[in-house]
């Protein structure tokens, strides 16, 4: 069997077992209902109240609760920008790192509040353990709590009749944190210690490198220069990042190595364990879904829709990477080397995981907006690579990350649901809602920001010669480059192809403008619709009523995904990805 | 409300005539108008109403432009192919253009029909509501509101307005096509008349109701032309959707040519794609087809519904019609025919059917109601009884009366009664001086509860001779249930529709004929109010409710509810309240103005999946022929073998253009409806017009390839 083919079918089997208890879980902490845990976190989510002067039973408005998110988002990027260019003057930082430069220091605030952890800098040799932990740390909770917040309010709006409410803000961010987040991440955290993950306030240790050759590129650094006879190894509370970066869908990585460095993700089991938790929230909030609309039907086709994509997607860039580059096998055959047939792609690749798995986790941050990365997605091969660049340009929506994924595929369901409700010769409806004028200004609004943001951009990167400087491949890998990095920034992924220099002053600036057009642009017309739906009327559903599951509808809604983005990318990619590998095939280069 | 007098087939000559030519639709005449109004469209202030094409035809002007320049020797590509490019690109804007204009065509061509009708005529306008009073001539178009008239045999009545006089025989043909004369009176359900229509006997007075220009026939004439269309909300929001493709697909061509500046930097060979190209691509991706027949399908739909006699006050109705899931049908004239009829005589025992028949027979002759006929009618074909010839002075006709409620006839020798089962127990009992009744066998008891509870109504026939008097049996009169309306309620429910059908009867009656004619609800002892609270309870549960009414006390429940047809035949209030006027005043024409609706939306639909279905093989088409020069790698991307880079192109933009044409006959007729649950219909449209909107293109572009190399024109 290829490999990563049996890890990869044991992952899909324990997500889709584990995301249901999750899910209906989830769906009694969103509606306010007892749990098991209410016992013990009842109280602590009361005295969050008190201390805020929160009035959980007040209702808000769309426009409300827009203001609150929208609002509480600003202040947190003001304040870990602050935090950032002030670390030097702050507590935690034992290894006496300067202030951080106005630029890198803007692109991650907006990039940490937004759930996007686009990393310019290099955390270990950047960042006070103050800034990781109470800086970027806080805002992976807070910006993953406010994401699926914005969904539990759209369906809120789904069940409700003549409502001019949606809900709470600060209630539901304030139960996702206490009655999801913090329960699993801490979970996770423990496994991961016990794979080898440190968790510790200790700034270093010193080794003593026996072939300072082979000293491992990334996480490490030579000390003192010349022949490094002694390797500084960076620690540092990782395992506390490490589990809020996959559960949150955030992927910034305590190393700028992420999960490729062996202290973020040691074992085999941790890279399997990382997989499995980034996925499994945006796996089981179509469970939540459908519980709270009263109808599992509605749920399962979403849930199938999202699966029909990421199988097909993963089983594509599994495929390509367990296939050695031509090129690669013909030139290491030119030299007299062993054919390398056997092996796959394993440039970028760490050793300890092989290319299977690798391609499996570019699958899943990129199908999930985390962004965490075990290997390097510049390395792919072009079509292997082309999967994790097109996941994230169908808008991040299979499963997409918490909450952004589920809202994001209801907007396509509000298209599907359009033109196939017309064709079935009804005003088209969903869940008894009617969908018009309004809600298809809303809904368009937001399928149109992300592909002009990253096609404007993109294009505008290949045109400033300042901005062509930042890629290291010429020819259509370069521009392959461009459009990743703008696909992820806009998607709110995070991760980076590599390759490009990301820390130059215009992408450090046009990547941190496309994330914050791309998190808080696209948030505001969900919440618009979901507070036009929850003032409408529930339209009792017949055998004349478009049904909204079943493979007919799952297929017709994994069509309009995939037509939605194909066709707006699919001339950037044959210029880039797909000339890439055509070129590869006869034995071009460049 | 009364049965209609016309339930023939819309579509037939006699309702054709007057306001749907449908023959003449589309006549050469029509066509060649359509032509110059494609043209006269292309005015770019009315086009920008049509984002979609309007985007097209800035790419037109763009591309002649280039075109001019090329001829200049300083082209960008060559002359022929820019030229090519251009000239198709200006097809496609006037083939969407000569779609709309063919469906304002066919309806201006009933629109001139019916001005015919509207000839300017004098009115004979009075100072005071009084027959008698003195008259001043004035044209009708000086009319207002509140005016009284007088309206004398062979005059036309000058507008719209209410009868508060007299009563007269109209000719409404002008309007409904149908040429029986109808009655028009002052008070009661029959006091509206129609401006255009002719008195041709008696006298009216009437007091104006319509302002000129807002006569009946004038909003017909409106909406029918489709000057008055307002787009519809549901139009509106898929114009959207189409503009949100147009802007994306126009982003993507325009940074096609940074990024193909990159690409020919980095290959070092090849030229950045032309802007001839760009736009090629641009007309080829938006959604072209759809948008350019949108409001074709639009204006045709409100034709349809005045093929079928039926006027909607707006485009806004026709949709409603398709989303309706209840609809309230009165049970008489719409679920059963207008009338009671005789069906069965069960004689009492000891007497045989012939005699009850005959005693039934003879106690009807000069019964003249439907249900009196319907009893010498089933005698007559039962049993072969002629009706005797029975005349003079010794036979009396004893009519019915609502004090004895019974009818009947006394001849020489005998006396027959017919009538409610209790009054005929009583003159039994009267003439035989007891009161127990006891000449009323059990047996015929039995049978009257047994009619009563099928829904029937029992009628006991008696006679009084020489042995005195006896019960001989009893008529069965029962709601004939329509030919077909019970498969018809059966489709509806399978389209997700509840029929709910409303009567005065009582309750076991009412669910006899339910059963019967299988509707899924009624309501019994009807009132109008009721009808109106009915429709409440059901729009609080989200429902969407159609009905039909005429009388002036259906006027609040017409507002009330989702679609609201009037009778043409009814008040003026009542037509005032309905959002659709039924110019045959057919009850079942609910049915198919639903089914109009649903097409409308499904044509809207389904052409939209077809039209960015098509986008994936003209991708197939124009990128590696775009690309060509930079990556002839992309070449494998050339499923369809296109001749040449140039010829790909072309081909791509033929088809874009040509489809509009193609699809106006489908756009004007409806895509096919059945009425069958939404998921069957789902999956048929989505096979036809999606799987085939992805594959038809690939073979009609092979196609004009190899007609354009033939030609050679690539």
């Amino acid at each position: 069997m290829p490999s990563g083919v049996l890890e990869s079918i044991l992952l899909l089997m324990a997500v889709v077992a584990l995301a249901r208890p999750l899910g209906l879980y989830m769906a009694r902490v969103f509606q306010g209902q007892r749990t098991f845990l209410s016992g013990l976190l009842g109280p602590v989510e009361r005295l969050v109240y008190r201390l805020s002067g929160i009035d959980p039973t007040e209702e808000m408005t769309w426009q409300t609760y827009a203001k609150a998110l929208i609002g509480f988002s600003l202040v947190g990027v003001a304040a870990l920008y602050a935090l950032l260019r002030l670390q030097h003057l702050l507590p935690l930082n034992p290894q006496r790192f300067p202030s951080v430069g106005p630029y890198v220091a803007f692109n991650t605030a907006v990039s940490f509040v937004a759930n996007t952890n686009w990393q310019v800098y290099g955390g270990e040799t950047t960042m006070s353990f103050f800034s990781q932990m109470i800086g970027l740390a806080t805002q992976n909770y807070l910006s993953a709590a406010s994401g699926i917040a914005v969904v539990v309010a759209f369906i809120r709006a789904l069940t409700r009749r003549e409502s001019k409410t949606i809900g709470n803000f600060w209630v539901d961010l304030t139960r996702t944190t206490t009655y999801v987040l913090l329960p699993a991440c801490l979970v996770l955290a423990l496994v991961l210690v016990s794979q080898g993950v440190p968790q510790t306030f200790r700034a270093s240790v010193q080794a003593h490198v026996l072939d300072p050759a082979a000293a491992p590129a990334g996480g490490s650094k030579a000390a003192g220069g010349g022949a490094g006879a002694e390797q500084v190894i960076a620690l540092g509370p990782v395992a506390s990042q490490e589990a809020i970066k996959e559960f949150g869908t955030n992927g910034g990585g305590f190393y700028n190595a992420n999960s490729a460095h062996p202290f973020e993700n040691p074992t085999p089991f941790s890279n399997w364990l990382e997989i499995l938790t980034l996925l499994l929230i945006p796996f089981a909030l179509p469970f939540t879904f459908g519980a709270m609309v009263g109808d599992r039907r509605q749920g399962n086709a979403i849930l199938a829709a999202m699966l029909i994509i990421f199988v097909a997607s993963a089983g594509f860039a599994i495929y390509f990477e367990n296939r050695p580059n031509p090129l690669v096998a013909a030139a290491t055959a030119d030299a007299g080397g062993q054919p390398m047939s056997n092996q796959g792609n394993m440039e970028g690749k760490e050793v300890r995981f092989g290319p299977g798995i690798s391609a499996m986790y570019a699958t899943a941050t990129t199908a999930t907006s985390t962004g965490a990365v075990d290997s390097s997605h510049d390395s792919f091969t072009p079509l292997g690579g082309l999967i994790p660049m097109w996941l994230m340009q169908i808008g991040e929506t299979s499963p997409g990350g918490v909450g952004s994924g589920l809202y994001a595929k209801l907007i396509l369901v509000v298209i599907a649901v359009f033109v196939a409700g017309l064709m079935v010769g009804r005003t088209p409806e969903y869940l008894g809602k009617k969908i018009e004028p309004y809600e298809m200004k809303m809904a368009v609004l937001y399928l149109l920001i992300m592909p002009l943001t990253v096609l404007i951009l993109s294009s505008s990167a290949v045109l400033i010669p300042a901005a062509l400087a930042g890629i290291s491949n010429p020819g259509p890998h370069g521009l392959s480059q461009i459009l990743y990095a703008f696909s992820s920034g806009t998607n709110n992924n995070g991760s980076a192809f590599g390759g490009l220099g990301a820390g130059l002053p215009f992408y450090a600036v046009a990547v941190g403008v496309a994330i914050l057009i791309g998190r808080f642009w696209m948030m505001i017309p969900v919440l618009a619709i979901a507070g036009s739906l929850a003032k409408k009327k529930i339209v009792p559903a017949s055998s004349g009523t478009l049904p909204t599951y079943g493979p007919l509808f799952v297929g017709w809604l994994v069509a309009v995904t995939i037509i939605v983005a194909a066709l707006a990318f699919f001339p950037a990619l044959a210029l880039g990805p797909i000339a890439e590998h055509l070129i590869m095939l006869a034995g071009g280069k460049f | 409300m009364r049965p209609s007098s016309n339930n023939a087939d819309p579509t037939s000559a006699q309702s054709a005539k007057s306001v749907a030519p449908a023959k003449s639709a589309m006549s050469n005449t029509v066509l060649r108008q359509a032509f110059i109004g494609a043209f006269r469209k292309l005015d770019p202030r009315r086009e920008v109403r049509n984002p979609v094409m309007f985007l097209v035809e800035v790419g037109s002007v763009l591309t002649t432009v280039l075109f001019v320049q090329a001829l200049l020797g300083r082209g960008e590509a060559p002359a022929k192919f820019i030229g090519q490019v251009s000239a198709w690109l200006w097809g496609t804007v006037i083939f969407a253009n000569l779609a709309e204009a063919i469906a304002e065509g066919r309806g201006k061509a009933q629109a001139d029909s019916l001005r015919r009708g509207r000839l300017d005529t004098m009115a004979k306008r009075l100072h005071r509501p009084d027959r008698r009073d003195d008259y001043e001539t004035v044209p009708s178009q000086k009319l207002i509101k509140g005016d009284i008239v007088l309206i004398e045999a062979g005059d036309i009545i000058p507008g719209d307005g209410e009868a508060i006089e007299g009563v007269a025989s109209v000719d409404e043909s002008a309007v409904t096509g149908e040429s029986a004369p109808v009655i028009r009176e002052s008070g009661g359900d029959r006091s509206a008349v129609t401006g255009g229509t002719r008195v041709l006997s008696d006298w009216l007075v009437v007091e104006i109701t319509a302002n000129p220009g807002e006569t009946f026939l004038d909003r017909m004439i409106a909406l029918v032309e489709g000057a008055k269309r307002k787009k519809t909300p549901n139009e509106i929001a898929l114009d959207i959707l189409l503009a949100g493709f147009s802007i994306v697909f126009l982003v993507v061509c325009a940074t096609l040519l940074p990024f193909s500046v990159y690409s020919v930097a980095a290959t070092g060979h090849g030229a950045p794609v032309s802007v001839t190209v760009l736009v090629a691509l641009l007309v080829c991706l938006i959604p072209t087809t759809i948008g350019g027949l949108l409001s074709a399908i639009g204006i045709a739909g409100m034709d349809r519904l005045v093929r079928h006699n039926v006027l909607a006050m707006s485009g806004r109705a026709v949709e409603a019609a398709g989303d309706v899931d209840v609809l309230l049908l009165d049970k008489t004239g719409t679920i059963t025919l207008g009338n009671r009829q005789a069906v069965a005589f069960l004689p009492a025992p000891g007497v045989t059917e012939k005699e009850l028949a005959e005693a039934a027979q003879l106690s009807s002759i000069a019964d003249e109601t439907p249900e009196g006929r319907s009893v010498t009618v089933l005698a007559k074909e039962k049993y072969g009884l002629r009706a005797p010839n029975i005349q003079g002075t010794n036979v009396t006709f004893v009519p019915f009366s609502a004090q004895t409620r019974m009818s009947g006839v006394d001849l020489p020798n005998r006396e027959i009664r017919k009538g409610a089962v209790d009054a005929v127990k009583a003159w039994i009992g009267g003439a035989t001086g007891g009161t127990d009744g006891g000449a009323v066998p059990g047996a015929v008891e039995a049978t009257v509860v047994q009619i009563a509870k099928d829904g029937g109504t029992p009628l006991t026939v008696a006679v009084r001779d020489a042995h005195g008097a006896r019960a001989l049996g009893v008529i069965h009169l029962k709601d004939v249930v329509k030919g077909g309306i019970r498969e018809r309620f059966a489709q509806l429910r399978r389209a997700g529709i509840r029929t709910m059908m409303i009567t005065g009867d009582n309750p076991m009656t009412a669910a006899a004929i339910a059963a019967e004619a299988g509707v899924d609800d009624f309501l019994a002892e009807a009132k109008p109010e009721n009808k109106l609270e009915l429709i409440r309870e059901h729009q609080q549960k989200g429902h969407l409710v159609a009905m039909t009414g005429d009388g002036t006390n259906d006027a609040p429940a017409l507002a009330q509810a989702d679609v609201a047809v009037a009778m043409n035949s009814g008040t003026q209030a009542a037509k005032e309240a309905a959002n659709m006027i039924d110019l045959d005043s057919s009850p079942t024409k609910l049915i198919d103005i639903v089914e109009i609706g649903k097409q409308l939306l499904m044509t809207r639909g389904t052409l939209t999946t077809f039209s960015i279905a098509n986008d994936v093989s003209k991708y197939f088409a124009i990128i590696p022929a775009a690309f060509a020069g930079i990556y002839p790698e992309l070449g494998v991307l050339n499923v369809m073998h296109l001749a040449t880079p140039n010829s790909a192109i072309l081909s791509a933009v033929i088809f874009n253009a040509l489809i509009i044409p193609a699809l106006i006959p489908l756009a004007l007729r409806g895509v096919k409806y059945r009425a069958a649950s939404a998921s069957s219909l789902l999956s048929r449209n989505l096979f036809i017009y999606g799987l085939g909107g992805v594959i038809a293109p690939f073979i009609g572009i092979k196609l004009i390839d190899l007609v354009l190399v033939a030609l050679g024109l690539s």
